[in-house]
């Protein structure tokens, strides 16, 4: 039977997992055991609807519902004093669950303490943008939508920022491949050349190991030396000598060089 | 409005007249010398003042975090090197951190010492740089020259500690790899003595040179308001009158530990922060001072004891079966941390650098986003350029001090 590749996460997966393998979690603490932490918990709690929260490696973590996002950061930053919005973005569950989690990762400059928010949307869902309370979404939710097409409602300029304007597909979702995909292998050549070149120049080599031995433009044949771009099946494969040129090599060992053992 | 080339009117690719509103629109870069690296500056122009600015990035971009999507976590150590090439170690670093924190790990003392110092010395490095090019784009082309040739003492030392100037990798999960060579404390003495001598020199140069404070006072003004809420750190938040240093405030490694100074202005230009930067050089040679005479005191061990997650030293992968088994088993699959999410912020020198990693429990992560300070440093630009002159732009571009490795990651 052929092995069973799946298509809806390309990324890198374990060779080998041990069957009886269960990952552990990282110790998640109750929010009571920081006095701070429960403070802001209750008054999140009298804002929005708080689905769960628990304190992981020294930062409290708060499931909030997307629709509440700006309810739940506008009480954070007005009444905790979380002023700075340290990184938003989002992590693909598309695979597993047909749904992209949402992170805004919070700071408290007085107190020095950080409050993560988490959301789910599914994948046709948009949210609201928190550019009206922290400006640096601007960036930081374009990039969102950049990589991974997750639409951010009433952001002031919503438009690719990393990628081209013209790409399509969004490169950090589970589907798409490492060495990117048929549009990727196309774009350069259809944007610089043109379309009606792609026979003639072919698609982009976008895997960094690739070695072809019969392609005598782009690789070097070392040993069997043929002329630049000659067809490699007229060329006869008997091995050429190497020649070392005393021209170009140098024994920089030779000769009356001081080497210095220490720099002046 | 695209316009028509013809005999008459040719085609400028960095100009665009635009008739309604008497406004010229340029092309600021990508290639331009002081663009820093790959940034594209639209900037629309109502004479030589500036009316709106559109930073275009990703010139630079690599998917350096879709990278680590596929990549096991010490295979893509290498891989932060090159987001701030300025300052490698403090990438490394920051990376290494968030995954000992996600597996709970404890650093062997000496390891914190070598580590703190090759942080403290990338800061020195990358200030120094900073200073350079800034002066540079300024036109000040003698402080150029100066501060190069001290970064490359202080290169020469990284070079003599991990055979590498800019790409470091010297800092892995866990620990250190190596020692100091022998003589490296006494280098290190040598140029730390010199340093501050070297820094006068500059400030002579600089601090009170008419030109100098001509072009960068009261130019690139960020407000208190406009730094935090651009999420802006380091320097820029520091040089808006908000103490807050990653170091002092919530402390890694061995800063809480350390005596030294949190420099702050509130005069919030271009002017404030380069103060800023001349300061903390000062100051990280003070930290360097102190970690010399920490470094006598530990003991010779390197790397974290840690079998499930880190591999033994050689000598006992080398004697040992079953530690040359974990060896093997470490680096064909890779480590698996447990499930869960950390965010482990450091003070990288362009301000806070953090790594947030969701792990599933597999040898991969399985999301990782760099927090990179330099990527909101740029896009505050939009909001301080407007109304600054075409001779600004370039002084608070280099005042800002971004990276576009970073920026695109």
């Amino acid at each position: 039977m052929r092995k069973y590749t799946p298509k809806d996460n390309v990324q890198g997966r374990a060779k080998y997992t041990d069957r009886f393998w269960v990952a552990p979690q990282v110790p998640r603490q109750s929010v009571e055991e920081d006095a701070h932490f429960a403070e802001v918990l209750e008054k999140i709690k009298a804002a929005v609807e708080v689905l769960d929260a628990y304190i992981e490696i020294g930062q409290l973590v708060i499931h909030i519902r997307p629709e509440q996002n700006i309810d739940a950061l506008r009480t954070l930053k007005e009444e905790c004093g979380y002023a700075m919005c340290s990184e938003l973005s989002a992590v693909d569950y598309l695979a597993q669950d047909g749904e992209f989690e949402i992170f805004y990762q919070m700071l408290n400059l007085d107190e020095a303490k950080r409050v993560r928010f988490l959301t789910r949307i599914k994948e046709d869902q948009a949210i609201e943008s928190i550019v009206p309370l922290y400006a640096m979404a601007k960036f930081a939710e374009r990039e969102m939508y950049d990589m991974f097409g997750i639409v951010v409602n009433n952001h002031p300029y919503l438009k690719r920022i990393i990628m081209p304007d013209d790409w399509e597909g969004h490169p950090l979702r589970k589907t798409y491949p490492l060495e990117g995909d048929e549009f990727a292998s196309w774009y350069e050549v259809d944007k610089i050349f043109g379309k009606e070149y792609r026979d003639i120049i072919g698609p982009e080599l976008r895997d960094p190991a690739r070695v072809d031995r019969y392609d005598t433009q782009r690789f070097a044949r070392i040993g069997h030396e043929v002329p630049f771009g000659a067809d490699p099946e007229l060329v006869d494969e008997t091995e050429t000598p190497i020649e070392y040129s005393s021209d170009f090599l140098v024994d920089y060992n030779k000769g009356p060089h001081k080497v210095l053992d220490k720099r002046k | 409005m695209q316009q028509q080339p013809n005999k008459l009117r040719p085609f400028f690719e960095n100009l665009n007249f635009e008739r309604d509103d008497n406004t010229m629109v340029i092309n600021f870069g990508p290639q331009h010398p002081s663009a820093h690296g790959q940034l594209r500056l639209i900037l629309e122009l109502d004479g030589e003042q500036v009316v709106k600015a559109h930073p275009d990035i990703g010139y630079l971009h690599r998917g350096i975090e879709k990278m680590a999507e596929n990549m096991i976590y010490n295979e893509f150590l290498p891989t932060t090197d090159r987001m701030d090439y300025i300052a490698s170690t403090s990438n490394n670093y920051a990376f290494a951190l968030a995954v000992e924190r996600l597996i709970g790990l404890e650093v062997p003392r000496r390891a914190q010492v070598i580590r703190t110092m090759l942080l403290e010395l990338n800061r020195i490095i990358s200030h120094l740089f900073f200073l350079a090019t800034h002066a540079l784009d300024v036109g000040a082309m003698s402080i150029f020259l100066y501060a190069f040739r001290e970064r490359e003492f202080a290169m020469d030392l990284m070079e003599d500690y991990c055979g590498a100037r800019l790409t470091h990798s010297a800092v892995r999960i866990g620990g250190v790899p190596l020692d100091l060579p022998e003589g490296w404390l006494t280098q290190l003495t040598d140029f730390i003595d010199r340093l501050p001598a070297q820094i006068k020199l500059y400030e002579d140069l600089l601090t009170e040179n008419r030109i100098w404070k001509m072009r960068l006072e009261d130019v690139g003004i960020v407000t208190p308001e406009q730094a935090l809420e651009w999420g802006c750190t380091g320097i820029m938040l520091r040089g808006s009158g908000i103490k807050y240093d990653v170091r002092k405030e919530e402390p890694y490694e061995l800063y809480g530990e350390l005596d030294f100074d949190i420099p702050v202005t509130d005069r919030c230009d271009s002017y404030g922060r380069y103060r800023l930067y001349m300061e903390e050089m000062r100051q990280s040679v003070r930290i360097l001072r102190q970690l010399i005479g920490m470094y006598a005191k530990t003991e010779p061990k390197l790397m974290a004891h840690a079998p499930q997650y880190i591999s033994a030293p050689k000598e006992e992968i080398m004697t040992q079966n079953y530690a040359l088994m974990q060896h093997f088993v470490l680096v064909t699959q890779g480590m698996r941390p447990p499930k869960g999410t950390v965010y482990a912020p450091t003070e990288s020198p362009k301000g806070e650098l953090g790594f947030w990693i969701r792990s599933e429990g597999e040898p991969y992560a399985y999301r990782l986003k760099a927090r990179a300070p330099s990527f909101f440093h740029t896009g505050i630009l939009q909001d301080i350029l407007p109304g600054t002159y075409i001779p600004d732009v370039v002084t608070i571009i280099g005042s800002t001090n971004i990276v576009f490795g970073e920026v695109d990651r």
